[in-house]
């Protein structure tokens, strides 16, 4: 088992391109063991090709990637038996049960099994987690789109893998599903120790979830931080809104709270239905893709370059809302 | 268990794959469809011209076109097979996943050449039950049966490579019926087993012969019929030595390039292609 601080996951000016149109231009990212970090980024931003190159299954243009200490382009088996991977999708085996599939699967593990980590799972403690028990003896074709995704998860952990990698893993999850991939995640994170990489769109999820938000826009990170830190640079974007008479107001400001003890001393009591609501990481998000998407990547990499906990303040571009 | 060859693993997983494959597949209604039409066709072919001569002969059409029928047969599923296994379970998803675990793709191959195989059996059994019990004198000699193995064990060496090639290098399952079905009709259409190959241009002929298809057919002939049977044949003889020669050439072939078909093919495999492969196919569907 590695310690800590160990570098499991790293990547140094990763480049894809298609035909003639740049996918990734540069990126790079570090990921430590026993960390949960979620990939996020508009549609067509790069993230499944960033995934695939680290999952071995696409060979990149240039740069660098380096996963449990293999180049993943010319990875030896011995290190699949240490990944998992959860791709975006998938309708194979039909006529198959997920017991059926799942116990074979996970069969090709047992002869990486060591003291320390017992390859593979047993099938059946695995499908009462993932919550498939009572479909186990099913055929795969009569499970619903969250049921099969749930069945993916469980194959992407059967090999009990140190690294694992997940595209996009609660697509047409009900919210109970949500939440209990959700504990999953948390404990394959906290109980083996597992580094997890995933991609979403949703960023409540990410939120709950990740240690660390990676975001991807214009083929660069341009984000590289904590929900937390994420939210806090756009901070000056406090949302105020008020009632005076009968007139509404709202006004973006940097500090919320003294915007409304200003607000008081001025208007007093006329004031009513006062909101002051503190910039989210949605908030954060929509103005890094809006930017993107208005053509200002470099703008919008600028913007949310840079380290943690930047103060507000020092933010002179104002998204355009 | 740990001590196990993780390789030796795999091969033997895979095998089961194909025992457990091969038997989802006789269960399945869609399967057993396809053998009863094939059996209703080809012995429903036979019986219609059942008290045919075959002109040179001396025997009845049955005798000598069922070895011809069978040897078609397992050309046939040894390609289409294969063929469109692959193709189709490089769309869904079934080769990444095996690709995503230890040894996984050994273990696949392994379970499809197994599958594969063993498909060729109730094809063979349907069509044999009912051709004994309905004619008379198929089999010359008992002696015929251990010929009969031999042609079919070097016929599915000798073809199933194509149908596997097939597979790898076509860019989707819809494209089979062109890239697969066409080439094999042809085969079968000039391999002399529908009437004989002598009435073809020489050219052909000589192209024929390049092939397994015939061959397969050539030495079923051998297997079943009589000696003097050999005079209709090419050359007047059965030509055995020539069989063994092209068929396990093939085999040869097969055996040294697939591999590296399929390596090639994997290799490229990626999520965003079964993706792209499922957008295809709905807007197909529309």
């Amino acid at each position: 088992m590695e310690t800590v601080d160990d570098v499991v996951v790293e990547t140094r000016d990763l480049r894809m391109r298609y035909g003639d149109k740049d996918v990734l231009s540069g990126v790079d990212f570090e990921i430590r063991a026993g960390e949960v970090v979620c990939l996020l980024g508009p549609n067509g931003a790069g993230k499944t090709t960033t995934i695939e190159i680290l999952e071995g299954f696409r060979i990149r243009s240039a740069g660098e990637a380096v996963v449990l200490g293999e180049d993943p382009a010319a990875a030896s088996e011995d290190w699949r038996a240490r990944t998992g991977v959860v791709l975006q999708s998938w309708r194979d085996h039909p006529r198959w049960t997920p017991r059926q599939l799942l116990a074979q699967l996970g069969e090709y593990y047992r002869p990486y099994s060591t003291p320390e980590r017992a390859r593979p799972h047993d099938t059946d403690d695995l499908l009462e987690t993932v919550g498939l028990s009572r479909l186990a003896d099913q055929k795969i074709n009569t499970l619903s789109g969250g049921q099969r995704r749930r069945l993916d998860v469980a194959i992407g952990i059967v090999g009990r893998p140190e690294v694992l990698f997940l595209d996009e893993p609660t697509a047409g999850f009900d919210p109970q599903a949500r939440r209990e991939f959700h504990d999953l995640i948390r404990r394959l994170s906290a109980v083996d120790g597992t580094t997890i990489l995933l991609t979403t769109h949703d960023l409540d999820e990410a939120e709950r979830l990740a240690s660390r938000m990676l975001v991807l826009a214009g083929g660069r990170i341009v984000a590289d931080d904590t929900a937390d830190g994420l939210a806090r640079r756009v901070a000056g974007e406090t949302e105020v809104r008020w009632r005076r008479g009968e007139e509404v107001f709202a006004e973006r400001v940097a500090d919320g709270t003294a915007f409304a003890r200003d607000l008081f001393a001025v208007h007093g009591d006329e004031i009513r239905d006062l909101e002051v609501r503190p910039s989210r990481l949605e908030d954060t998000y929509i103005a890094l893709v809006q930017q993107h998407e208005a053509g200002h990547a470099d703008a919008a990499a600028r913007l949310f370059a840079g380290a943690s906990g930047q103060p507000a303040t020092e933010l002179d571009q104002e998204p355009s809302r | 268990m740990s001590a196990t060859n993780p390789v030796m693993h795999a091969v033997g997983i895979g095998v089961r794959r194909g025992l457990g494959e091969f038997g989802k597949s006789v269960r399945s209604t869609q399967d057993q469809g396809f053998y009863i039409f094939t059996a209703l066709a080809a012995v429903g072919y036979l019986y219609l011209r059942r008290d045919s001569e075959v002109e040179g002969t001396g025997l009845l059409l049955p005798s000598v076109t069922l070895p011809s029928i069978l040897g078609l047969l397992i050309a046939f599923g040894a390609v289409i097979g294969p063929a469109y296994a692959l193709a189709m379970e490089k769309e869904d998803g079934t080769l990444l996943r095996h690709k995503a675990v230890p040894h996984g793709l050994k273990g696949y191959f392994a379970g499809q050449l197994t599958f594969q195989s063993l498909s060729l059996v109730p094809q063979m059994v349907v069509i044999l039950v009912p051709s004994f019990l309905l004619f008379d004198d198929l089999m010359d000699h008992p002696s015929g049966w251990l010929t009969v193995t031999w042609v079919i064990v070097l016929g599915v060496l000798a073809t199933m490579p194509f149908g596997m090639a097939i597979g790898a290098l076509v860019p989707s399952s819809q494209k089979v019926g062109t890239w697969g079905m066409l080439p094999v009709m042809l085969l079968a259409g000039t391999s002399g087993i529908f009437y004989p190959l002598q009435r073809l241009w020489d050219w052909a002929e000589v192209v024929v012969q390049c092939f397994p298809v015939y061959w397969l057919g050539l030495g079923m002939r051998s297997a079943f019929l009589p000696d003097s049977a050999a005079d209709a044949e090419i050359g007047g003889s059965w030509r055995t030595w020539e069989t063994v020669a092209v068929l396990g050439g093939w085999a040869v072939v097969g055996a040294l390039v697939t591999p590296v078909l399929l390596r090639r093919m994997a290799r490229r495999q990626t999520g965003s292609q079964i993706e792209a492969a499922r957008d295809a196919s709905l807007q197909w569907v529309k």
